[in-house]
């Protein structure tokens, strides 16, 4: 807008209030969780201390400190582990769903023939499947893999299939009017509408491949994927060696934690310029 | 660039369609026994109530469906380029900036964007929108949006450019706006309007002819020529002669209502 003379900014009782809200909040965002963290760490503390509870029964936080400090020889190569299993199953998963989901969209008949099976594998529990896997699959790095897969690979697939068949219509017939090749109207048409959707599968299958990691661990045992964060962990507890098991517990919430945030900025990245769901809102 | 334009009748025959029908599912009859001829240079507004199968002739038109019976003809055999067409809505793809959603039409055909730069710069200039070539659309304003498709519409500069009720959703300040900037580029390169629309008044401001349509079944039951020379500006919006025109069209229209209640 264009005055004739520039005026000081007009700041109102009602704006300055509004201006002080978004600094509070702003603030309060970070302060608040963390205050949060101190406080039950603190009680947690207080607690074990105070009515002196065994570490064998619950260690305090100071105990798990030390674990993690002095088990670090240990877990730190737990934690590769489970993270190199939970990596490449979300890979795999990332792969396979999207080849799959691509196979589905270009033909009905492949979608009407496989698509049913995809979800059984997705509904039957994995934990059911994974003693199964440990029989048939000789490596058992590998039925681990898969074990973890399977969980991943079902959001990325059913979320891509959705999102490569979400096309604007108008903008379909635009593409048959040029001539598109198939080719061309899945690069430039149908692959930008499913990025949205296939991120949001991306950030729920990154968590999935974890857990899917954790079951597989637990289940096909150090024998299939060496010593991993959860296999420490169940060790632990037959140990009753509580500090590294919370130590583990820890490390694989915080492998979790790491996981999301990798997969949001990502999806940021990906979307920021033009998607809706990535917009700041106008004040 | 400016073509004079031949007086109506005197225009070579663009497009032709004899006696095309179109059923869906065997009972529903879109459109019967369509017969138009498009001439080179014409303005052709299909006019009618929801219904009434203009939409259905300008799948037709495109090729986006078949006629049941019945052919269209194009003089001279089409081209790879001598169609474009815009939609009721922008259809701009959103990931995409503003050149690139106009270098469309060129990319799917192979060109590289070096290649027809010019040509994107001139299209964007055309409807004013030379500086927002790195914007995308959702920065954009629904005019503004509309004025890209259009741009993406005749980059090709096509020998006919169909469009969909393109400003029925925009308000009304800026359908006018784009009415007189419309009528000023077809000027400037000369192509052939089909223009779909329910308004009377956009109608007679814009076209030539005015093909009169009626519903289920949905045909054609009158023509009507706006005889008044372009260019066309505002005054003509008020003049006593519009008036006359948009009579005569409403009539026609209350005709096709009527004939189809």
């Amino acid at each position: 807008m264009s005055i004739a003379d520039p005026a000081p900014p007009m700041i109102d009782a009602e704006e300055a209030a509004r201006a002080r809200r978004a600094r509070i909040n702003r603030i309060a965002k970070w302060t608040l969780p963390s205050l949060v963290l101190v406080l039950s760490v603190l009680s947690w503390h207080l607690y074990v201390t105070i009515a002196e509870v065994p570490h064998y029964v619950l260690p305090g936080p100071v105990h798990v400190a030390q674990s993690l400090a002095e088990d670090w020889s240990v877990l730190w190569p737990a934690l590769l582990i489970t993270g190199r299993l939970t990596l490449l199953a979300l890979i795999m998963a990332v792969l396979g769903g999207v080849a799959l989901a691509v196979a589905f969209t270009q033909s009905k008949w492949a979608e009407m023939s496989f698509f049913p099976y995809a979800v059984i594998l997705q509904v039957t529990p994995v934990i059911a499947i994974a003693p199964l896997l440990q029989i048939y699959v000789d490596s058992a790095f590998l039925a681990a893999l898969l074990c973890a897969w399977i969980v991943a690979f079902f959001p990325i697939l059913s979320n891509t299939t959705i999102g490569l068949k979400s096309a604007d219509r108008n903008l379909e017939d635009l593409f048959t009017i040029y001539g598109a090749t198939r080719w061309q109207r899945l690069r430039h048409l149908a692959a930008p509408s499913a990025l949205p959707f296939f991120l949001g599968g991306l950030k729920i299958a990154g968590g999935l491949a974890l857990i899917g990691a954790v079951v597989a661990e637990f289940v096909i045992g150090r024998a299939g994927t060496g010593l991993g964060l959860a296999s420490t962990l169940l060790e632990a507890s037959y140990r009753f060696n509580f500090g590294r098991l919370y130590a583990a517990l820890i490390l694989i919430s915080l492998m979790g934690v790491v996981i999301f945030a990798v997969m949001s900025i990502i999806s940021h990245l990906a979307l920021h310029k033009w998607h809706e769901s990535a917009l700041k809102r106008e004040s | 660039m400016t073509k004079a334009r031949q007086p109506l009748g005197q225009r070579p025959a663009l497009l032709t369609m004899s006696h095309v029908e179109k059923t869906f599912n065997g009972n529903v009859v879109a459109l019967r026994n369509m017969n138009l001829t498009v001439n080179e240079g014409d303005f052709v507004s299909l006019l009618g109530p929801s219904g009434c199968g203009k939409s259905t002739a300008l799948r037709l038109i495109s090729n986006l469906a078949h006629p049941t019976s019945g052919n269209i003809r194009w003089a001279g055999g089409q081209g790879a380029d001598d169609l474009g067409i815009v939609f009721q809505e922008p259809t701009l793809m959103p990931w995409a900036t503003v050149a690139q959603n106009v270098w469309l039409p060129f990319r799917l055909r192979g060109k590289s964007y070096n290649d027809v730069k010019d040509d994107i710069l001139e299209a964007l200039r055309l409807v004013g929108l030379e500086k927002f070539l790195t914007a995308y659309p959702r920065e954009l304003s629904g005019g503004m949006k509309m004025r890209v498709s259009i741009a993406r519409a005749m980059v090709t500069k096509p020998r006919l450019i169909l469009m969909d009720e393109p400003f029925a959703a925009l308000d009304e300040i800026t359908r006018f706006k784009l009415n007189n900037d419309l009528l000023e580029l077809k000027e400037k390169i000369g192509c052939t309007v089909i223009f779909v629309t329910h308004s009377v008044f956009e109608s007679v401001f814009l076209s030539d002819r005015i093909i009169v349509m009626a519903a289920r079944p949905g045909r054609v039951i009158h023509e009507l020529e706006v005889a008044t020379p372009y260019p066309r500006h505002e005054d003509f919006r008020t003049s006593a002669e519009y008036a006359g025109y948009t009579r005569q069209a409403s009539e026609a229209l209350h005709d096709a209502m009527g004939e189809a209640a």
